[in-house]
């Protein structure tokens, strides 16, 4: 709070003169800091413990390397020679100052739908910002996708500026919803499927996605995959604090939590899980648990009772805001191992809010459990108390180890 | 020539118990803290990694995660008329090391001390005479039990203490121990599930006519969140506490209470593998300007403080005031001076029990404070008018772990090595029970802590001296406690039983308790006190003093509850007292 003063105040200095002009410039600063909240600016912009949006950690995409760039008002290393039209331009049509295209790993394709008058505002916050001097070398692309000329064939088959449209039919709170997931919030950006070329699929939106390393599970009404069974207080819950009492954030997430959702306002945060419930639910039905006493099951009950049961609970209840239920939870039952394995493999550290302070920490296993072991515990979460879910192979988790950390 | 660093509002010396809960409510009041700790960070998920924490030979055996002497040791002797020698090996206390100090690693026996014990010298003297007391230095604490309630209901709560209440507000509760003074509300958790030792042993002592009560816990009986929103799991009864640290989120500790909400605060920082070396007070300056340090590459710092909060183990509050020249050097020959007056300790016996084969007692499935205690005998819950000592002991049925290094109980008669032993040791680990007295420690003139004339540490200063032997006062009061023990020995109808008895010539080179109390001691009279009754010095006003350092004498109980209660009281004195008149002492000399 004494920052967002310090800032206003920073405002108001600048135009002295008039009250009225520096209130309106205070709020529209302060409404430009909440869309920097929105669209998680910093997720990106932002290395972990490194100076704010002064440039985060590189982003390792499927074509390669990109360094999302300082964007602090600094003249030499940041944005502090672009012009209002130069910001609107790279954050609705993906060019940049110098007229070259920007990657879509920033999401141009959902900033595009941010209104003109909250865009204008997100500059006048950013034009606050300390500036740093920190020099990015963002494309860090191998040939030919580091020829950002390529990114003008993308944009022609990809990409077309949208503005968001409400739907009359429904009510403000799921449009507000709508608007937060599908524009500034960019919630495609890592749930959602893509193409070949990286662009969203036009069909399976929000149902999970890999990215990094990890799986970003299905976020759609589905009920065993999605968040079909989830309330919308438990879903607020798990976006304010990180954790709804059940699961807890992780990797990618815990990040979007700590910098985003957890500071948006609860209004806000109700209207996206109002929206996000109401995604239509898509997910393959279950497949039949493995048996019992299938040999998967014998020796991965025998390895989660010996590694996991004293936190987890025998019956995979886990404990409240601490240690994640298994039973039932929607990030073993996707497709994708990678979440779950890479927890075993690595640990994994939750989101840290003030209102769920804790940040429990899941120990790294790896160097005790090899990969088939790894792989039996995973086909055992994944297939007791009422889960089901394909087993694992070994070969699953060894991709995950090597792709490390 | 040391870098001089920005001022801060605080600096804490030690990130322990006592520093975490004093940082988090100086940040909290607004002050910019920061905090020096001499050992490392720690941290559960990375430290106390599930899957290698059980490791007794690491941690047990080795003291991984203790104070090494290498570091710092401390040399000892039984009285004044012997030459003290350093400690090669810490083995009959175990200084906790880094983030979380010894709270780390600690059992999680979690007590109030009587109110008895907070007026001890009025209280003894009304009730037995002034001769009683004549060879013990016994002080008051210049607080009463009454003003300590809400700040171990405090701690209580921030730790999930499991317990059963035996009296609230002077209603006895049924299940608790009557002999326990007033307090002002329930324990914030039930007691653990008992085993079948503990059990076996209330139901001894009941049928005695004795009053066993399930031993308050900081090991959880339940989930829990903490008033700090921070979330912790129910214990597993995994045995694995003393000398380990928790790899559940089970067992209060900072890590697990307070550091996650302190290390999210601005204005808080915590530097760690950075000793402080001495608090720097000018010559016949009443205010400290700060501290200077050493991190581990040798660079050494000055970081000014308007308040300085020394928060260290016991042994090592009491040598930086002494090297740091904060109060009068305690004399032993003439009794005056004040720092390292009143060192004490504990006054411990074991009994062990030897059943027949058909009693099995699981003892891996256990807790560090997982048992059945009876207070029949302690502190003055039993009449002394006929006796020839003061103070008395806790028989404690806490069977805290049955690790397999270490647990390897055989009856008198067995042999101490060979394929007698060993088969010793396989008939009797499932049908032994051990239970012991905890006894308290009364100051005399002559137990004493100050730095050692001949042999210094790394970096040229004097190491800490300890004068200490078991009075005889105490010595009478165990024995009798061991004749206690001896006849509930006996009514067990075990086959065979020992009972120990504690002997004058303490030695170091045994394990007996880290339960090291005073040397830097709260009161109201500072011809005999270090610190006044808000554990602030009598002579540097800015500088205070927190830990069992502060206890005048220790009862027969376990001191960290008493530890925690007193960082929140010199915590709420700073925030509420000290920072509305900033340099002046909160109690008058």
């Amino acid at each position: 709070m004494k920052r967002l003063l310090s800032l206003a105040l920073a405002a108001s200095a600048l135009v002295a003169a008039t009250p009225g002009f520096a209130e309106e410039l205070a709020n529209q600063v302060m409404n430009g800091r909440y869309q920097a909240i929105l669209g998680d600016c910093s997720g990106c912009h932002t290395v972990s413990g490194g100076k704010y949006l002064a440039g985060g950690e590189a982003l390792v995409t499927p074509f390669g390397k990109l360094v999302p760039p300082n964007i602090t008002p600094d003249k030499a290393t940041g944005i502090g020679n672009w012009s209002y039209q130069d910001f609107r331009n790279a954050m609705t049509r993906g060019v940049g100052h110098d007229g070259k295209h920007l990657y879509p790993a920033m999401p141009y394709p959902n900033y595009s739908m941010i209104p003109d008058r909250d865009l204008k505002d997100l500059w006048t916050y950013l034009k606050t910002v300390t500036p740093v001097d920190r020099k990015v070398v963002a494309n860090q692309l191998p040939f030919p996708f580091n020829q950002r000329v390529v990114m003008r064939g993308w944009n022609m088959i990809n990409f077309t500026p949208k503005t968001f449209k409400a739907d009359p039919d429904k009510s403000p709170e799921w449009n507000r919803g709508a608007y937060i997931v599908q524009g500034p919030g960019h919630c495609s950006a890592c749930h959602s499927p893509k193409t070949l070329l990286g662009a969203d699929k036009s069909s399976g939106a929000y149902t999970g996605a890999e990215l990094q390393g990890w799986y970003a599970p299905n976020i759609t009404g589905a009920k065993r995959r999605g968040i079909g069974d989830w309330s919308e207080d438990q879903i607020v819950r798990y976006l304010k604090t990180g954790t709804d009492g059940k699961t807890t954030a992780s990797g990618p997430m815990a990040e979007a939590v700590t910098n985003s959702t957890s500071k948006m306002t609860d209004a806000d945060l109700k209207s996206i899980a109002v929206y996000i419930k109401s995604l239509p639910a898509s997910e393959p039905a279950a497949p039949k648990p493995l048996a019992a006493d299938d040999a998967r099951m014998t020796a991965g009950a025998a390895i989660y009772r010996d590694n996991c049961s004293a936190c987890h609970g025998a019956g995979g209840e886990g404990a409240k805001n601490l240690f994640p239920a298994l039973k039932g939870d929607a990030v073993l039952m996707q497709d994708s191992v990678a979440v779950p394995a890479r927890a075993v493999l690595f640990g994994s550290k939750g989101a840290q809010t003030a209102a769920a302070p804790t940040r429990p920490g899941m120990p790294a296993l790896g160097w005790r459990l090899n990969d088939t072991q790894v792989a039996d515990v995973l086909s055992y979460v994944r297939n007791s108390w009422g889960n089901a879910g394909a087993p694992v192979a070994a070969s699953d988790v060894a991709t995950v180890r090597k792709q490390g950390r | 020539m040391s870098k001089v660093l920005p001022r801060k509002d605080v600096v804490v010396v030690g990130l322990g118990w006592t520093g975490s809960i004093v940082s988090h409510q100086l940040a909290e009041a607004g002050l910019d803290v920061v905090a020096i700790e001499r050992g490392p960070w720690r941290d559960t998920a990375t430290d106390f990694n599930v899957g290698y924490m059980p490791d007794e030979l690491r941690y047990a055996i080795r003291r991984d995660l203790f104070l090494q002497a290498r570091a710092e040791a401390i040399t000892v002797r039984n009285n004044t008329g012997q030459d003290a020698l350093p400690m090669r090996n810490y083995i009959g206390f175990l200084p906790g090391n880094g983030v979380g100090g010894a709270g780390v690693h600690w059992n999680g026996q979690t007590w109030r001390f009587y109110d008895s014990d907070f007026e001890l010298k009025s209280h003894l003297t009304d009730k037995y005479g002034a001769d009683r007391i004549k060879d013990l230095q016994i002080q008051d604490w210049g607080v009463t039990g009454a003003e300590m309630d809400g700040y171990y209901d405090r701690f209580e709560k921030l730790a999930g203490i499991s317990g059963k209440a035996g009296n609230i507000k002077g209603e006895i509760q049924p299940g608790g121990n009557p002999f326990e003074s007033a307090r002002s509300d329930e324990y914030p958790l039930p007691p653990m599930q008992m085993t079948y030792g503990p059990s076996l042993f209330a139901d001894i002592t009941g049928k005695m006519g004795l009053h066993p009560f399930p031993s308050p816990s900081a090991n959880l009986s339940k989930n829990y969140v903490n008033p700090l929103g921070i979330a912790m799991g129910q214990c597993t009864y995994c045995g694995f506490c003393e000398r380990f640290g928790c790899a559940n989120y089970s067992k209060a500790s900072a890590q697990t209470t307070v550091l996650p909400a302190l290390m999210r605060m601005p204005n808080f920082e915590a530097r760690t593998q950075c000793e402080v070396l001495k608090v720097e007070v000018p010559k016949g300056a009443e205010m400290a300007r700060g501290v200077t340090y050493i991190d581990s590459t040798g660079e050494e710092y000055f970081q000014p403080a308007d308040i300085v909060v020394i928060c260290a183990y016991q042994l090592f509050n009491v040598r930086l005031m002494l090297l740091s020249g904060i109060g009068k050097p305690y004399d032993p020959q003439s009794g005056e001076g004040t720092v390292g007056r009143n060192y004490c300790y504990q006054t411990n016996a074991g009994t062990r029990l030897y059943f027949e084969d058909d009693k099995k007692f699981n003892p891996f499935i256990a807790a560090g404070a997982l048992g059945q205690t009876c207070d029949d005998y302690n502190g003055d819950s039993f009449d002394h008018s006929d006796l020839d000592f003061v103070g008395g002991a806790g028989i404690n049925c806490i069977p805290s772990n049955g690790r397999p290094i270490e647990t390897r109980p055989t009856p008198p008669g067995t042999p101490k090595w060979g394929a007698e032993w060993k088969k010793a040791t396989r008939d009797t680990y499932q049908s032994s029970l051990a239970f012991g007295a905890q006894g308290s420690s009364y100051a005399t003139r002559g137990n004493y802590l100050d730095l050692d004339p001949t042999y210094k540490d790394n970096y040229g200063r004097p190491l800490l001296r300890m004068t200490f032997d078991f009075p005889d006062n105490d010595l009478r009061m165990s024995h009798y406690v061991s004749d206690r023990m001896e006849e509930i020995a006996k009514a067990s109808g075990a086959k065979q039983y020992t009972v120990s008895r504690q002997k004058k010539g303490w030695n170091s080179a045994i394990y007996q308790s880290t339960h090291n109390t005073g040397g830097a001691i709260m009161g109201t009279d500072p011809t005999t006190s270090a610190l006044n009754p808000y554990l602030q010095s009598w002579d540097v006003h800015n500088v205070f003093v927190v830990g069992a350092s502060a206890f005048p004498q220790n009862a027969g109980k376990n001191p960290t509850g008493t530890v925690g209660a007193l960082a929140f009281r010199a915590a709420d004195a700073i925030r509420d007292q000290y920072l509305k008149a900033p340099g002046a002492p909160l109690v008058k000399a």
